[in-house]
């Protein structure tokens, strides 16, 4: 499985990024608040259409055929997307079903098994957490695009998914994701994105011609 | 894939359902008000029978339209706050059918209620009983046709900031074409004359929204995300 990634011209938030990865990689997204991280994981996803450039897998392009596309990827937003009236179990019922994984394994890799039947409002932030995430383990996807995946986790967690990640990137699938902390990604590519400059944010009235105001 | 499809149509369904049923109040409140809404007629009319019998037919199908409306803004609002609106999309069902699931699990927890409340309501309005079978047929077409127009309104409102005042200016001109034919059947059947074609026409407007609304609403989801 080859992967090349590359578009261009998400104009304002993105500007003619382009970036190429092979099965096994791991790509981490660095840069300040409104960089527009999120919306190039969510451009990858096949959610959001570029405005210019083109997203290839295997020389094809992805976003084509967007439904086809999802069926390649695990999408972690930054919102848990567990409902709070449902169990743990329930949740994680429709990921199930989409990819035939098996629910029960992917909870003891995160370590939340205990938790199955308690429902999803009864789970405090880094236990919903985890539980996304187990929905990414559940979707048997190549490509895993995480939103700040450490959002809220300890340190045996982290753990955890230092062994998820290799096992992932050893069976050849690949880890996009978005981060402000160091994740345990060895050997993962960086790419930073500058976020918009000062002198292209209208600071002051002055910037404007009079005539404009009135 | 193709194989996949009706199982996570399925899946979507069953979720709904028990959240559905997690959130006993929230389902029942559309009934309850179609049956108060209902209630409140002969208080405010007077109590002549003959009045309420000639009312009925349109009182029942007008709270029925309104009833239908109000758990509408939750059906997809609630999916796009938390996130859960993007899981749906990323399994690999086109956005239609993630609307046409939507839209069903709208009609069995809010139109197949409504059905159900609607035979005692007519009754308490004084309906001749031999009419209460075209009502309840033409509230069965009726409630499908709201479930497809309204699930399309709500996902066409989706990222809208005041998508709630929006949802009814959008919902209640497209239906008045069910609430004429529905209450015209009624009218036919209790002044004896032939109300087949009413209840046909009805069953035509079905049949023209149940490709139309979910192609709809899922060009709307689509751009709910973006």
């Amino acid at each position: 499985m080859e992967n090349i990634s590359v578009f261009r011209g998400e104009r304002l938030v993105l500007d003619q990024v382009g970036l190429a990865l092979d099965a096994g990689d791991a790509l981490l997204l660095t840069g300040p608040n409104g960089a527009g991280k999120s919306t190039l994981l969510r451009v990858l996803a096949g959610l959001r259409k570029p405005e210019g450039g083109h997203v290839l897998w295997s020389g094809v392009d992805a976003l084509a055929d967007r439904s086809r596309h999802a069926e390649r990827v695990a999408y972690l937003g930054h919102q848990d997307a567990l409902k709070p009236g449902l169990t743990l179990l329930e949740n994680l019922m429709l990921a199930a079903r989409a990819s035939g994984g098996d629910p029960y394994s992917c909870m003891s890799a995160l370590n939340i098994s205990g938790l199955s039947e308690l429902p999803a409002r009864m789970l405090s932030a880094g236990q919903k957490r985890r539980a996304a995430l187990a929905r990414v383990l559940l979707a048997r996807a190549p490509l895993w695009l995480l939103d700040e995946p450490s959002l809220g986790l300890d340190s045996n967690t982290m753990g955890l998914l230092e062994t998820l990640f290799r096992t992932h990137r050893e069976a050849g699938g690949i880890v996009i994701a978005t981060t402000h902390v160091p994740l345990p990604l060895p050997d993962a590519k960086s790419l930073a994105l500058p976020g918009l400059n000062e002198s292209d944010i209208p600071q002051t009235m002055e910037d404007f011609p009079e005539d404009d105001l009135f | 894939m193709t194989l996949q499809t009706p199982t996570l149509i399925l899946a979507i369904l069953e979720r709904d359902l028990r959240l559905a049923l997690r959130h006993g109040a929230d389902t029942l409140g559309s009934v309850l008000f179609f049956i108060l809404a209902g209630a409140l007629f002969p208080l405010a009319l007077g109590p002549s029978p003959e009045l309420l019998r000639h009312m009925a037919p349109g009182i029942v199908w007008v709270c029925a339209l309104l009833a239908a409306l109000l758990p509408l803004d939750r059906l997809f609002g609630s999916e796009l706050e938390d996130g859960s609106l993007d899981q749906l999309m990323m399994t690999g069902l086109p956005p239609a059918l993630i609307a046409l699931a939507k839209m069903l699990a709208h009609w069995l927890t809010t139109g197949l209620p409504l059905l159900a409340a609607a035979a005692p309501l007519g009754i308490m309005l004084g309906m001749p009983s031999d009419s209460l079978p075209i009502l309840l047929i033409g509230l069965l077409l009726g409630t499908l046709i709201l479930s497809l127009i309204g699930g399309m309104a709500a996902s066409v409102v989706l990222g809208a900031r005041r998508g709630g005042v929006l949802l009814p200016l959008l919902v209640l001109p497209l239906t008045t074409p069910a609430l004429i034919f529905g209450a015209a059947a009624l009218d036919a059947a209790q002044t004896g004359l032939s109300w087949g074609p009413d209840l046909e026409l009805l069953a035509a407007f079905l049949a023209a929204a149940i490709p139309l609304c979910p192609l709809a609403a899922g060009a709307g989801l689509r751009a709910a995300v973006e």
